[in-house]
């Protein structure tokens, strides 16, 4: 039996076959530890200036 | 010596009550009423709702803390607010009612010399007939609604495991309900464990959502950049649904559940249904419906509060078309325009209108999201409106320096899309301004350099890293003010 995913994946036309997909290489680098340590890092940089520089 | 009164221990009371007491000191009272015993780190209540955690991982008891902090607490409700006292007291006061054990049902008048509220939102699962998890929905809004949400849970994936195709319904439970972030998340995380238990064959996930388009989120949507284009969040929120294997219906305003049955109204004016075997749909919000009176008790309720129970501030009230909306009719001290000593923070506060379009059926029915007002904007708002009222106790002055407007704050929202250190993910999304501003930045609505939206294990690290960081916080333990909102 296919899944609901497979089978609306296949289906021309459907709101859902239109969805961007994440390339393998996408899914690689959403997993590499060293890319993932770096943003872990950048990212909570980025938030915390935004939550410093946003109230008085 | 003055005293302060704060109304709701949850993100935004919880981090006024610590600010006040750490600015004011001994000499001055500090007073939290609050119905619930315990502090509840909300955010995390998806991972219960899954049986990742335990609802003592997401709460503890807040008297211990306020103990320690010299925080006077009081286990009750909120009734009534009379901020120009009665005929035998010349100071305003709240009525409030009594929950714990030894005093329940038992009143008092609390005086104030000032008076924060924050009380947060009601869960108007009643504007949605069969809605709630007393009815035929679950809800993952409070740790105990998760517990029970992960109890039905876990009963459908026994069926799958045994063959049964089970059909999941998340979204939101109301034409005009909010938070469509938190269930998000949840459908997002209910994939993931369906997948890690290779039971993917047998379930059909759905998000409903009251949004024009996906990524809405209750703020009109943002853009991003990603590979090498700016993309609407329409895009970025397709995309993960489509590869997590989850449909979805947009422009749905769930207006009855019945058992195993949801009844929705499209934008188009259609009427349809859709069945399921579990389903977590978010409620519409409302304000704690608290009253208010003047000295001679007659009702001003709709003074100091807007028709859905949140309090007035300083924001422009005056109903106007979308495209009339401005950034400065958003408010930025939080302060009540009929009584100068009464502030409202965080989701207790009213908003002068929504962030997303309003769009309307045929038939009349409202369909869209009213504005969100997440966790760091409500610890954000309830630490700026505390330091204002410190500096008014401190200087006498009635002026107020510390602002903190939705117009120029930002917020990051960290959905979780699965759980663990090596396997999980979750999206990244920060977006500055909080409220798009179309004046300011005509192209996008916000600073396209501060929103971000990022799909990784970094998130996930990162909203495991907030659970502990924000709790270590609101215990209020050695360095506690140190850590942003
Ligand atoms: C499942 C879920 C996940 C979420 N995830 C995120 C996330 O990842 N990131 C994020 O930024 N935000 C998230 N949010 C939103 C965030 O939880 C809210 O923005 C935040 O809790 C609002 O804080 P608040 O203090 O205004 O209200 P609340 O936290 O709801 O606190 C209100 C307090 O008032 C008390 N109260 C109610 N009525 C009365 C009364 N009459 N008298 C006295 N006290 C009263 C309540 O008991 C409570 O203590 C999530 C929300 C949910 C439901």
């Amino acid at each position: 039996m296919a899944s609901i995913h497979e089978r609306l994946k296949n289906e021309p036309y459907s709101e859902y076959s239109f969805a961007t997909r994440p390339t393998n290489a996408t899914l690689f680098w959403r997993r590499c530890i060293i890319k993932q340590i770096y943003l872990f890092f950048a990212l909570n940089l980025k938030i915390m200036r935004i939550v410093v520089g946003g109230h008085s | 010596m003055s005293k302060v009164v704060v109304l709701g221990a949850g993100i935004s009371g919880h981090t006024a009550a610590l600010y006040l007491k750490k600015g004011l000191g001994k000499n001055h009272e500090v007073i939290v009423v609050s119905p619930n015993s315990n502090y509840q780190w909300v955010p995390s209540n998806i991972w219960v709702g899954v049986g990742l955690m335990e609802p003592n991982q997401v709460k503890f008891k807040l008297e211990p803390v306020y103990r320690r902090k010299g925080i006077v607490f009081k286990q009750a409700l909120a009734k009534a607010i009379r901020p120009e006292g009665d005929s035998t007291s010349e100071k305003g006061f709240v009525e409030i009612e009594y929950v714990d054990e030894a005093r329940r049902g038992q009143t008092e008048k609390v005086d104030y010399d000032f008076l924060v509220n924050a009380t947060g939102p009601t869960l108007n699962f009643k504007a949605t007939p069969g809605l709630g998890p007393d009815l035929y929905s679950n809800s993952v809004c409070t740790y105990d609604h998760a517990w029970h949400a992960w109890q039905n849970l876990k009963v459908a994936f026994e069926k799958m495991e045994a063959g049964v195709h089970q059909t999941f319904l998340i979204g939101t439970g109301h034409a005009m309900a909010t938070c469509q972030g938190a269930a998000f998340e949840y459908a997002l995380n209910i994939a993931f464990e369906v997948n890690k238990r290779g039971l993917h064959k047998f379930a059909d996930i759905i998000w409903i959502s009251n949004e024009y388009e996906l990524g809405d989120f209750g703020m009109g949507g943002a853009y991003v950049k990603r590979g090498g284009y700016v993309t609407p969040t329409k895009v970025f929120t397709e995309s993960i649904l489509a590869e997590y294997g989850i449909r979805w219906i947009k422009r749905a305003g769930v207006y009855k559940v019945e058992p195993g049955k949801a009844y929705y109204e499209l934008l188009d004016g259609t009427y349809h249904e859709q069945t399921f075997d579990f389903s977590m749909l978010i409620p519409g919000f409302a304000g704690a419906q608290i009253k208010a009176f003047n000295k001679k008790g007659e009702d001003i309720t709709s003074t100091v509060f807007a028709a859905n129970g949140m309090m007035k501030v300083d924001a422009d009230y005056t109903p106007k078309p979308y495209e009339q909306w401005k950034s400065s009719d958003w408010p930025e001290i939080y302060q009540s325009p009929a009584y100068d000593n009464l502030y409202a923070s965080g989701i207790a506060f009213a908003p002068p209108h929504g962030m997303s379009k309003p769009m309307e059926s045929p038939n009349g029915t409202k369909i869209f999201p009213t504005p969100p007002r997440t966790g760091m904007p409500s610890g954000v708002i309830g630490k700026v409106v505390a330091q204002n009222v410190i500096h008014r106790i401190k200087t006498g002055r009635k002026d107020h320096p510390h602002k903190a407007s939705m117009v120029r704050m930002g917020a990051a929202c960290i959905v979780s899309a699965g759980y663990g250190f090596t396997k999980g993910q979750a999206a990244t999304m920060t977006v500055s301004p909080i409220v798009p501003d179309w004046e300011k930045y005509p192209k996008y609505g916000r600073d396209i350099d501060k929103t971000v939206g990022v799909i990784g294990l970094a998130g996930h690290w990162m909203k495991l890293f907030m659970h502990y960081m924000f709790l270590y916080k609101a215990k209020a333990k050695f360095g506690w003010s140190l850590i942003p909102e």
